[in-house]
């Protein structure tokens, strides 16, 4: 159970660390629809827009998109990881602490 | 498939916050029967993987790319209630972390891809279900048409946005058509990764796949 587990967590942060930098960088359907028929004159800008993690980016600069990437994993695992681990049902409330699954999450979420 | 902000009027964007918090608020309410100590670290996992897997814009025409939403492939492997949280979540980190999709947009944004897409997605996979549990073909095919759907009606919840409250008044059919088309597109891309997706999590931990709950594993999708 914890190898597969592990092994899912490596694929993902290779995928957002390594694998990110071949991306398409052109836009996406939606991006290139509503640049076409002008509906994308309208977005504004994102009020986070001139944060260092903008678009994928540290600082501005791409050639740290794997970084950012590795980030927004462990970032979504740590919130996700979190919120499933509260919301989980624990067949022994007051030793739900003590099982193995949990100490997965635990680790998981280091 | 983010949408920016300003792209929908504000009473528009407003109702989709609505929207959002409401299935939202039924997801976790319903997630609870679903995760245990087994399945709650899957849970994480999967939604870090679509965080992943969404960074990865796969070309579908000169000029014009895809990526996964992940909806189906979540739903197929932890269920519609916990799937659903799963997209939601990866959607308000990109947006809050990483300037990627609106911030009013948030609520049209969760409820195409986390709501919508999951939704479709999951009852496209429970109508193929006798398909799905026949052999490793099966399950890759039901994984396919399943991702495809949920990414094509998706999309059109854009489209149904759009004809509320967008701005630049562009008409119903033509802003349908050419979303609807592209999507068909990237729908293929989606289909793609998530039967090799579901058929190396099945192939490994059969388990671990909500769809194949109750399935005696007779089922010879080890490797």
């Amino acid at each position: 159970m914890k190898r597969f587990f592990l092994g899912f967590a490596v694929v993902s942060l290779l995928l957002a660390g390594a694998v990110s930098y071949f991306a398409d960088p052109n836009p996406d359907g939606l991006d290139h629809v509503t640049e076409q028929h002008g509906i994308a004159e309208h977005a504004r800008d994102h009020p986070l827009a001139g944060w260092p993690l903008a678009d994928y980016a540290v600082a501005g600069d791409d050639r740290f998109t794997g970084l950012a990437g590795i980030l927004g994993v462990v970032l979504t695992l740590a919130v996700a990881g979190g919120l499933f681990r509260l919301l989980r049902k624990r067949p022994d409330g007051r030793t739900a602490g003590n099982t193995a699954g949990s100490t997965d999450v635990k680790t998981d979420l280091g | 498939m983010h949408m920016s902000d300003g792209l929908l009027n504000a009473p528009t964007s407003l109702l989709f916050v609505a929207v959002a918090v409401a299935g939202v608020g039924v997801a976790l309410a319903k997630a609870r029967g679903d995760l245990d100590d087994r399945t709650a670290p899957m849970a994480g996992l999967v939604a870090a993987f679509v965080f992943a897997a969404q960074m990865l814009n796969f070309p579908v025409l000169p000029g014009v790319s895809g990526h996964l939403l992940g909806g189906a492939l979540a739903a197929i492997l932890v269920g519609p209630w916990v799937g659903a949280l799963c997209v939601t979540i990866v959607l308000v980190v990109q947006s809050l972390f990483f300037a990627d999709g609106g911030v009013t947009a948030l609520g049209a944004n969760v409820t195409n891809m986390a709501l919508v897409g999951t939704a479709v997605g999951y009852l496209t996979a429970v109508a193929l279900r006798r398909l799905a549990t026949r052999n490793k073909g099966g399950l890759a095919a039901v994984a396919f048409v399943s991702a495809l759907v949920n990414t094509v009606l998706a999309s059109f919840g854009f489209v149904l946005e759009y004809a509320i409250g967008g701005q630049g008044g562009v008409a119903f059919g033509t802003v349908a058509a050419a979303v609807l088309g592209v999507h068909v597109l990237i729908g293929i891309g989606e289909g793609l990764i998530t039967a090799a997706t579901v058929t190396a999590v099945a192939a490994a931990r059969p388990d671990l796949v909500y769809l194949l709950r109750g399935v005696p594993q007779k089922l010879e999708l080890r490797a």
